[in-house]
């Protein structure tokens, strides 16, 4: 296992937030494979389990006037990004008080005021808002930046690269975030591309390119704070390709093909990934550097646990949206 | 004075942007060919130079892409205008349009708005053929999340440019060259034609035209026609594709009792079939004869010049409509 690559040092505070953060959106994540098994919750759940540093590294580069556009599997970057976690699970149960009023559903999160202005599950279809998110950056003057997380499978959308041009041309303060997780679905990246690099799409285009372990958040973070720089500078924008995993299936707990109830990835591979859990990585990082103690963790796990739990039965008990206001959002 | 000042069709859309510019910071144009009369006509004309490239973006051949951007800016809280020289094209870019822009407000329970306008250019004949010639309109108008608006004039030109930028949510607003041309007068101050409401241009006892665009202008022609054969017409001008202004329509079909529904896109699934259903649902009582429908033929634009002629449907097939129905 390669060792946690990052810059050490960091105020203990920021480490400790980071494991934090990384716990919350785990713990989050596995508190829906109950609801979802037994069906409480039907939406669609793309679970973020085993990709958290990624989100939480880079949203930890940002501020909250930076603007971040998700995809289907958003529940980490909506939480990284300051997104209400008691919002997010009622929208996933479809109540009103969801952060979408129970009309996305877990595919469309969004936090305006936290910068979160959106997520939704066409493969690469957020990647252009992001870029114009960085135009409008761009044309007030005001520093923002704007960052597209994706996947693996977007990059066989002819739209990722008509934005990269776009973005390389104008300099705009756009990161594109690839989370590689090695599966389109169903499909290994092996059957999917040609050239395996992804970091390398960017290169002809004279984006910046880098592509770092995803499942390091320390990594992540630097990358995150030297991509955020350069978009501020004017240099924009950033490609960073971050190697991780889902230790989840494509959608649902296990499911890797909806409804199969399968997960068609090698045990072997899956055990590996296992072993580069970001959390538990970092966790024991914090510890051998005694910069916290598995005391601390644990007492960390529990108030987290409790704030999941919390927000589970705000969800349950909030109410469903009422059918007379099925057209409430309906303009044309 | 200004009531006086004429202006053609397309400047006045011009106007439109040069005020909407200068007023709001926010608003900005992106697209391909805007610095270019080849491909927009003088729709821009003096922007450019007056805005700076940072609010007049020409763009690579990227329609996904680009219409994407204009949509995420709308996000980040600008006022985007984003313009398809051909709307031909506006195909590239249907899932901003439509996934994105058109389902965002709703799909996130209300928490953000998108204040784009999708301007598509019908731009066709001079043997131009299948892929540039089309109009999108209905099939824009079939998604719930966009409004849908088709000046005829260069009064409603300025009018709904300026309330689709004001407005909060997105609007595709489509224009036609074969109307760029048209003068008439135009105010110079900054005003507003209400999105969703459409426009009696002519009264009339005997049947009831409903039409929009170029299609208004063929029906204006028709009518004046008939009048020598003492035939009234009445020609409601939609202005407005979606929301329908059905108040009014029904009010004209209730006056005349006969429909005649003039459309410059094609047959299936058309705004001719959406007008004639509404019709015969809300006010088959008052229908004195079946209503007619003359739209394009399920067909794709031809470029042949002999075969364009009967394919385009003009004031003298209005006309015939008129008076099939009137015997």
């Amino acid at each position: 296992m390669r060792s946690l690559g990052g810059n050490v040092n960091y105020p203990k505070d920021i480490l400790v937030s980071f494991y934090r953060q990384m716990l919350l959106i785990r713990l989050c994540e596995e508190s829906f494979v109950e609801p979802i098994l037994a069906r409480e919750v039907c939406c669609p759940c793309h679970l973020y389990s085993g990709e958290e540093a990624v989100a939480v590294g880079v949203c930890a580069a940002l501020t909250e006037r930076d603007y971040v556009f998700g995809n289907h599997r958003s529940h980490g970057h909506y939480l990284a990004k300051g997104g209400s976690m008691q919002e997010m699970v009622a929208e996933i149960f479809c109540r009103e008080a969801g952060c979408s009023r129970g009309r996305g559903g877990s595919m469309h999160l969004i936090a305006p005021e936290v910068g979160m202005l959106g997520a939704a599950p066409i493969v690469a279809g957020t990647i252009s808002l992001a870029l114009g998110a960085a135009l409008a950056s761009t044309i007030r003057k005001d520093g923002r930046v704007a960052v597209s997380f994706f996947g693996d499978g977007a990059t066989g959308e002819g739209v990722l690269y008509e934005c990269m041009n776009f973005a390389a041309l104008k300099k705009l303060p756009i990161i594109f975030v690839c989370e590689n997780n090695y599966y389109a679905t169903h499909m290994p990246i092996r059957e999917c591309r040609v050239e395996r690099e992804i970091h390398e799409i960017a290169r002809p285009f004279g984006i910046e390119s880098r592509q770092i372990d995803g499942n390091d958040v320390l990594q992540v973070y630097d990358a995150g704070l030297q991509a955020v720089e350069k978009c501020r500078s004017g240099n924009g924008p950033v490609f960073l390709e971050c190697l991780t995993y889902r230790f989840r299936g494509h959608v649902g707990p296990d499911d890797n093909i909806q409804g199969s109830h399968t997960d068609i990835r090698p045990l072997d591979e899956i055990k590996l990934w296992r072993e580069k859990d970001p959390i538990k990585r970092f966790g024991d990082y914090l510890v051998d550097q005694r910069i916290t103690t598995q005391e601390e963790l644990k007492m960390a796990r529990e108030e987290i646990a409790r704030t999941v739990k919390d927000a589970h039965n705000f969800a349950r008990r909030t109410p469903l949206p009422r059918v007379e206001e099925l057209e409430k959002y309906v303009f044309a | 004075m200004s009531s006086h000042r004429k202006l053609s069709y397309s400047l006045a859309i011009n106007e439109a942007l040069h005020q909407m510019m200068e007023t709001d910071p926010t608003v900005f144009l992106i697209g391909q060919g805007v610095k270019s009369p080849w491909y927009v006509g003088d729709t821009a004309q003096g922007l450019l130079e007056r805005f700076g490239t940072d609010r007049v973006i020409d763009t690579p051949v990227s329609e996904n892409a680009m219409t994407g951007a204009a949509v995420g800016a709308a996000l980040a809280g600008m006022r985007t205008v984003v313009v398809h020289p051909r709307m031909d094209f506006m195909f590239y870019a249907f899932d901003p349009i439509i996934n994105e822009a058109a389902n965002w407000y709703y799909m996130n329970g209300g928490k953000l708005s998108v204040p784009v306008v999708f301007w598509g250019i019908i731009n066709r004949g001079g043997e131009q053929a299948a892929q540039h010639s089309q109009s999108l309109h209905g099939m824009f108008a079939h998604v719930p999340g966009l409004k849908v608006v088709m000046p005829a004039t260069p009064y409603d030109a300025k009018g709904l440019m300026i309330a689709a930028i004001r407005e909060p949510n997105p609007v595709v607003f489509i224009d036609d060259r074969w109307l760029y041309k048209l003068e008439e007068p135009v105010p110079e101050e900054i005003y507003e034609v209400e999105i969703g409401r459409g426009n009696v241009v002519k009264a009339g006892n005997d049947v009831t035209i409903v039409a929009s665009s170029f299609m208004v202008q063929e029906s204006i022609k028709a009518s004046e026609i008939l009048v020598k054969e003492g035939i009234n017409i009445e020609i409601v001008d939609l202005r407005t594709v979606k929301p329908l202004d059905e108040n009014l329509i029904l009010a004209s079909v209730r006056k005349t009792g006969r429909l005649v529904v003039v459309d410059g896109g094609w047959r299936t699934c058309g705004l001719a079939a959406e007008v004639s259903a509404l019709v015969s649902e809300r006010a088959f009582d008052a229908l004195k004869a079946p209503v007619v429908r003359i739209t394009l033929p399920d067909c794709p634009a031809p470029a042949s010049a002999t075969l364009e002629k009967a394919y385009y449907r003009t004031s003298t097939d209005i006309i015939q409509a008129v008076k099939s129905i009137i015997r």
